[in-house]
């Protein structure tokens, strides 16, 4: 692909903390290579800030590199921005022009409130995995990984479930913020391994306990959570997690 | 499934709108078919007859508690999921472009089911109410035209009293279509999502299931458009 430079216009939330009431502020930027990461261009604005002795704007991100889930924004209406499977570390400026006006907001919901300008406290999904996103094994040397063999057919689903990254974006673009599809992704990797299973009732009923206690929103199937995945989780998961919850819920004496 | 999950876990609370759904639409298979008898043109005579079944048999009239029972749970839990999911993102985007990656009647289930409930009222005010209590103040006239006699029987001449409502009476025929489509919608999108929620995903069977949707969503509703319609434009008389 040819490589251009571009001028753009960003309207970017600024909010300073929790408490207060954020607002969208205006920026230039020019000369952005058309190779460059959404993440380098933000560097070249803060920079620029920097330089100016204003404050930059705050927003998280880590591997730079699509897997630590970090990297939250809000980029024109979607979630992580224009391009599909993909987290904004990995969006490059190659999907603008020269010209554009580019909006950027924080994810928004009341799960997740925002710490400041475009970061946001996702605690709420370290207390779901708390409530039983985990196996309890004796650790020590590793065993033979061929002493327990897995169906491939499971192990392969399991791995595709196991893809999730816990970003949030799912919540961020679900009309309703809700986190089912980050939650089935968790049990449905878990229920499918032989691992898995001496917790499985418990851990689907607090998990979604848990989600519920946290103020995300209630599934209506709009599967606009599978379209804007970075991994791509399928929302068959989520079918999974309600028959998983069904049965726990019918069989549990808990 | 211990009660307090069912009626208070999110995913509880799905199961219900399922449930309830999947016999809303049981029961709309039947009400279309029997009231598609005024097609037959016969002066509402097989319309009628059916309808004097459905309104004296014991078992149909026990399964009308059922239906006023789900009916109502589905009306108050579909609303209260509508209130929490909209408390769930207080501070709303600036810019955001759903139409990217899902469907706008899926986002509108609670709108589309409040212009149900509107069209509902309506409804159940013309044809429900006088059938099951002989009429209301409101629509004096129907009582000329309310009994027929059939077998040497009295019925309730529900054909006589569709009649009444629609024939000239075109803000009526509009609102009834209006009705319509708003449940056209709220199908569309709650057919096969019930389907998901009762757990059902299936690689060969999930596109039947979404087609049958779109079947039923669009034969059901063109069946309940064309029945006011025929009135007014007297198709059947
Ligand atoms: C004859 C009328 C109706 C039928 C046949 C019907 C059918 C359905 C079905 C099948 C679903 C999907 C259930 C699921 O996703 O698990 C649904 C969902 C829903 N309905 Fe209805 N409904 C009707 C009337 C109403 C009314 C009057 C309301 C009033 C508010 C309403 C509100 C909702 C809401 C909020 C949902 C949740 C969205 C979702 O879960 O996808 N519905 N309906
Ligand atoms: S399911 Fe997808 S969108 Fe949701 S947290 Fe996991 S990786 Fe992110
Ligand atoms: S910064 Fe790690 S996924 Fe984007």
């Amino acid at each position: 692909m040819e490589h251009y430079n571009m001028n753009l216009t960003l309207k970017i939330w600024r909010q300073k903390n929790n408490q207060s009431a954020g607002s969208l502020e205006t920026y230039q930027v020019k000369d952005i290579s058309s190779e460059m990461s959404f993440l380098e261009m933000f560097d070249v604005l803060n920079e620029q800030l920097i330089v100016a002795g204003d404050d930059p704007i705050a927003f998280d991100h880590d591997c730079r590199e699509g897997i630590c889930g970090q990297c939250s924004m809000h980029i024109d209406g979607r979630a992580h921005g224009p391009w599909t499977n993909n987290t904004t570390c990995q969006l490059h400026m190659r999907a603008f022009k020269d010209g554009d006006t580019i909006v950027v907001e924080p994810w928004r919901s009341k799960a997740f409130p925002v710490i400041k300008d475009l970061m946001v406290d996702r605690s709420s999904f370290d207390r779901i995995i708390q409530a039983g996103g985990y196996i309890s094994v004796n650790t020590g040397n590793a065993v033979d990984a061929n002493s327990l063999p897995i169906d491939k057919k499971d192990a392969d689903n399991a791995f595709m479930a196991a893809a999730c990254i816990g970003c949030g974006a799912c919540v961020a673009t679900c009309v309703n913020s809700s986190a089912m599809l980050f939650v089935s992704a968790k049990v449905a990797q878990l229920a499918q391994l032989p691992q898995g299973q001496p917790e499985r009732e418990s851990r689907v009923l607090n998990m979604v306990a848990q989600m519920d206690k946290e103020n995300f929103g209630n599934c209506t199937n709009t599967y606009a959570c599978e379209a804007e995945c970075p991994k791509g989780i399928s929302v068959s998961n989520i079918a999974r997690l309600n028959r998983e919850y069904l049965s726990a819920g019918l069989s549990t004496e808990q | 499934m211990t009660w307090k999950l069912f009626f208070t876990s999110s995913i509880g609370k799905k199961f219900i709108m399922a449930l309830t759904g999947i016999f809303l639409i049981t029961f709309l298979i039947v009400h279309c078919g029997i009231n598609a008898m005024i097609f037959f043109n016969d002066g509402g005579e097989t319309f009628n007859h059916w309808g004097h079944f459905m309104g004296s048999n014991l078992i149909v009239r026990t399964m009308e508690l059922g239906l006023f029972l789900f009916l109502i749970m589905h009306i108050v839990q579909g609303l209260t999921l509508w209130s929490q999911n909209n408390k769930s993102r207080p501070v709303k985007y600036v810019v955001k472009n759903s139409a990217a990656n899902s469907t706008w009647y899926s986002r509108s289930m609670g709108l589309l089911g409040t212009l149900i409930l509107i069209f509902l009222v309506l409804h159940l005010y013309h044809f429900w109410t006088p059938s099951r209590f002989g009429g209301m103040a409101g629509i004096k006239a129907l009582d000329e035209t309310s009994l027929a006699t059939y077998n040497n029987e009295e019925v309730h001449n529900l054909y006589a009293e569709m009649k009444l409502v629609f024939e000239n009476n075109l803000l009526i025929v509009v609102v009834y279509i209006l009705g319509v489509i708003s449940l056209c919608w709220h199908l569309l999108h709650g057919f096969q999502s019930a389907f998901q929620t009762f757990g059902v995903n299936h690689k060969r069977y999930t596109p039947i299931i979404k087609g049958a949707g779109v079947v039923y969503s669009v034969v059901i509703c063109l069946l309940f458009a064309l029945m006011p319609l025929a009135f007014y434009l007297h198709w059947v008389n």
